[in-house]
Formats: structure tokens, C-alpha cells, sequence
């Protein structure tokens, strides 16, 4: 779904960067953790830069077709996570990225893959120590 | 107009029928927001939106639209407001010419050029008559009619209801864009509980007069479940865990209403999303407890 509009606020026009934003309804994810992670991981890898301006709660609902309680949910959480920042009147708009809190954030996404390879392993019977020595083979490439 | 919080305030509505009764019915529309009121036929949708709209007196409770008071302020609130029901109120001999010189001496808000302009939009004949129109026809012209005042709330009575659906999505696009303004809030009552499941912020559930779930949608669909065992490990379970189950020869699908819960003491089990749909089914079925 392609959001895109162009604001003019006096005399300067303010381009609301195009996005997209793709939701599964069968993914078993809920909508606003998809929007949450898929606005996360643009802004990490750059597509979206620092002081772009993200489409209106309201608009991104209308345009998803979803409830705007939702993409409210989800710019507060994107908001509390440090990745945006929300000004009434203004909008919403990306905040300049902190190399700490990036990398908390890929930290925290590790961390829980780890978790579900750890619970494959211990439900297939493969031992700690041999854990460690794939992760050492995968990390150091092959 | 003073700011208000709730576009529709209900407190304690009681209206009693021979045989029905309407049972202190309470809920709030939040401004900006729309409310789906889901419920079968009989449950008393209908009953709450007349009461609300003045077409029957209540025996009890207070009603509030735009922060006025829904009796007392009739006429103020009136202009401001638009109702869509699924029969067209307009008379089958009218075009939408005479509709248009007919609600320019209603309404003070009343723009032709809107009018036309949604008529256009909506590809309906200015000139023929009413009666000559399909029920999608009709329906978009009460919208059409609805949209050309300037109201800020619009109140449903199930009337997407019979329509298919490439018009009902042309209809709710309409309300999205109606909803671009955060001054403006839907009460819709619809069956066609997809269409809510998609748009609605807040759901009202009605059975036999009684409200039995009011909150935003995102959270009733989030902690309602299904959790699916076999006859066995359903004869187990305590009967007042679950709000209804259905049982066949196969096994037996539950109800929960926490979802969390369940999953935490059903952990091996089949635990699915439930939908408006289900949630109506199951909750009606309450009393009754076990049925297929």
C-alpha cells in the first residue's frame, strides 16, 4: 500500500515520504506490532532518514483500512521506543538515530531467535555445547 | 456548539415492549471515532437508535449527542447530525433535484454543490426518480444526502446491509474519508460484521436487549480465543471457564474470553483467533452453554 501525500503548510511544502507498509491479516502477529516492526526495520536500515515525516494516524488507517486506534497503538509504541517522535499539529516524524539504540534493537531481535533455536535444540535433544559450535561456524560464515 | 468528549452518550436507556425490553443500556461513542453495534435481528438495535433519534420514548435513562442532551436539545442536535437506515426515507416519486430544493429549507448547512458533487462521485442521475433506483442507488444517496450538511455524526441502522460487496467497499472508503476529520464520529449497527472487523475503533454487542461487550474492537479480538480439545478433555473443564462451547462428534471448540489465560493452561492445545462473528455466536449461545 503506497501512502503518499504533500502537505503545504505558508510557503513551504513539506514532502510526506512514501512508504510501504504491508499487513498479513493470517500472520497471527497483531496489525500494530506489524506496522511497529516494519516501521523499525525501515528506519534502521535507512530507507526512511532522520526529520521524514510519517503519513497521519488517520490517513495510514483510512488507507490500510484498519481502525485508527490502531495506528495510534502503533506510532505511541514507535514513540516509546525512541524511533519517532509525535508533535500535535505537527505529526509524526523519524527521529534521528542513536547508534546504542539501534543496536539494542537488533540486540533484543538476536536474542529472541536465539530463544527459539534454544527451544528447537533442547525439544531435539542437541546438547549446549554443539549449540555453541554451530553459532560459531555460522557467525564466522563458511 | 460546546467540546465534548463522547459524540453519543447512552446511561441506563430502558424501554419496555410487550414481550421485549430494552434493559439498561449504557455505552459511549468516542468523538472522532466509529463504533460498530453488532447484534441479531431483535436484539434491540434498532430499538436504541430510534430511542436515541426520538422516533420512540424511552421509559428511562439519558441520551446525549454532540454533548447535548438528546431530548431537550433535539432540534440543535438534528442539524448536525445524519441518519442512514436500510429503507430510503425519501418518497419514490422525487428525483434528486427536488431532494436537493427540499433539504436546502431543512438544513441550515446544506450545500448543493456537496450534494452534486457526491451524486457525480456516486455516477446517480439527478433527474430520475427513486423509486427507479437499485437498493446500492438508494443507499448511496441517503449517504449522498448524509455527507451535505456538514454533520458530525452519522448514525447507521444497518445500512450496508443487502448490498454486495464492491458497494459496500465503495461505502466504507466513504466513511474513512469522512473520518479524516477528527470531529467526526459513526454509530453503524450492521450484521456484516468483516466490514467492522476491518474499520470499526470500538464494538457494541446487543443481545435480547442487553449490552454484553462494549470496548475497542483491537482488544476484544485480542483477548477472545477458541480453544479446540477432544470430547474428553472437554469433559474436564469447569463450565464456568468458558462462555460456550461447541461440541460434535469430532471434539469441542470453546470460547474464552482471555486469551492469555487459556493459552497459559491450555498450552498444548489448538488455541485460534476468534472474530466478531464467532464472538456473536458464542455469546449467545451462553446460557445454553453446550451446542452444535
Amino acid at each position: 500500500m503506497y501512502i503518499q501525500c504533500i502537505m503545504y503548510i505558508s510557503s513551504i511544502y513539506i514532502m510526506v515520504i512514501t512508504m510501504d507498509i504491508i499487513i498479513s491479516n493470517s500472520s497471527g502477529e497483531a496489525i500494530y506490532e506489524q506496522i511497529v516492526s516494519q516501521i523499525k526495520a525501515q528506519i534502521m536500515n535507512g530507507t526512511l532518514s532522520e526529520g521524514d515525516a510519517l503519513p497521519s494516524m488517520r490517513a495510514l488507517a483510512q488507507s490500510l483500512r484498519i481502525s485508527v486506534i490502531t495506528t495510534k497503538r502503533a506510532y505511541e509504541e514507535l514513540e516509546r521506543d525512541g524511533f519517532i517522535v509525535s508533535q500535535t499539529g505537527k505529526g509524526s516524524f523519524v527521529k534521528g538515530q542513536d547508534r546504542e539504540l539501534v543496536r539494542e534493537e537488533y540486540l533484543r531481535q538476536t536474542e529472541q531467535l536465539i530463544s527459539q533455536a534454544c527451544e528447537k535444540a533442547r525439544t531435539g535433544g542437541i546438547t549446549a555445547a554443539e549449540l555453541h559450535e554451530l553459532v560459531d561456524i555460522l557467525y564466522n560464515g563458511d | 456548539m460546546a467540546d465534548y468528549e463522547n459524540a453519543i452518550e447512552i446511561k441506563e436507556l430502558t424501554k419496555r415492549f410487550d414481550g421485549f425490553t430494552l434493559d439498561n443500556i449504557s455505552f459511549n461513542v468516542p468523538k472522532g471515532s466509529i463504533m460498530g453495534f453488532i447484534g441479531q435481528n431483535g436484539a434491540g438495535k434498532s430499538t436504541t437508535i430510534n430511542s436515541l433519534l426520538g422516533i420512540i420514548k424511552p421509559d428511562s435513562g439519558e441520551m446525549k449527542m454532540l454533548g447535548l442532551d438528546a431530548r431537550k436539545d433535539e432540534t440543535e442536535i438534528k442539524r448536525d447530525i445524519a441518519a442512514v437506515f436500510d429503507e430510503l426515507p425519501f418518497h419514490e416519486q422525487l428525483n434528486a433535484k427536488m431532494l436537493d430544493k427540499m433539504l436546502r429549507h431543512i438544513y441550515p448547512g446544506w450545500s448543493s454543490e456537496t450534494f452534486f458533487g457526491y451524486l457525480e462521485r456516486f455516477s446517480l442521475p439527478v433527474k430520475k426518480k427513486f423509486g427507479k433506483f437499485s437498493k446500492g442507488m438508494k443507499m448511496k444517496l441517503q449517504i449522498a444526502a448524509a455527507l451535505s450538511h456538514g454533520a458530525k455524526l452519522l448514525i447507521m441502522d444497518e445500512a450496508t446491509t443487502g448490498l454486495d460487496p464492491v458497494v459496500r467497499s465503495e461505502i466504507l472508503d466513504i466513511f474513512m474519508e469522512y473520518l479524516q476529520d477528527e470531529n467526526n464520529s459513526i454509530l453503524m449497527s450492521s450484521h456484516i460484521t468483516s466490514d467492522l472487523e476491518k474499520i470499526a475503533d470500538s464494538v457494541t454487542f446487543i443481545d435480547r436487549g442487553r449490552i454484553l461487550i462494549t470496548g475497542y474492537k483491537d482488544d476484544i479480538l485480542a483477548s477472545h480465543c477458541i480453544m479446540k480439545c477432544s470430547k474428553e478433555d472437554y469433559a474436564a473443564i469447569d463450565r464456568n471457564n468458558f462462555i460456550s462451547a461447541r461440541v460434535t462428534d469430532f471434539g469441542a471448540e470453546l470460547m474464552f474470553s482471555d486469551k492469555k489465560a487459556c493459552e497459559k493452561k491450555y498450552s498444548g492445545a489448538v488455541i485460534d483467533s476468534a472474530t466478531l462473528d464467532d464472538i456473536m455466536i458464542y455469546y449467545v449461545n451462553r446460557e445454553k452453554k453446550e451446542w452444535s
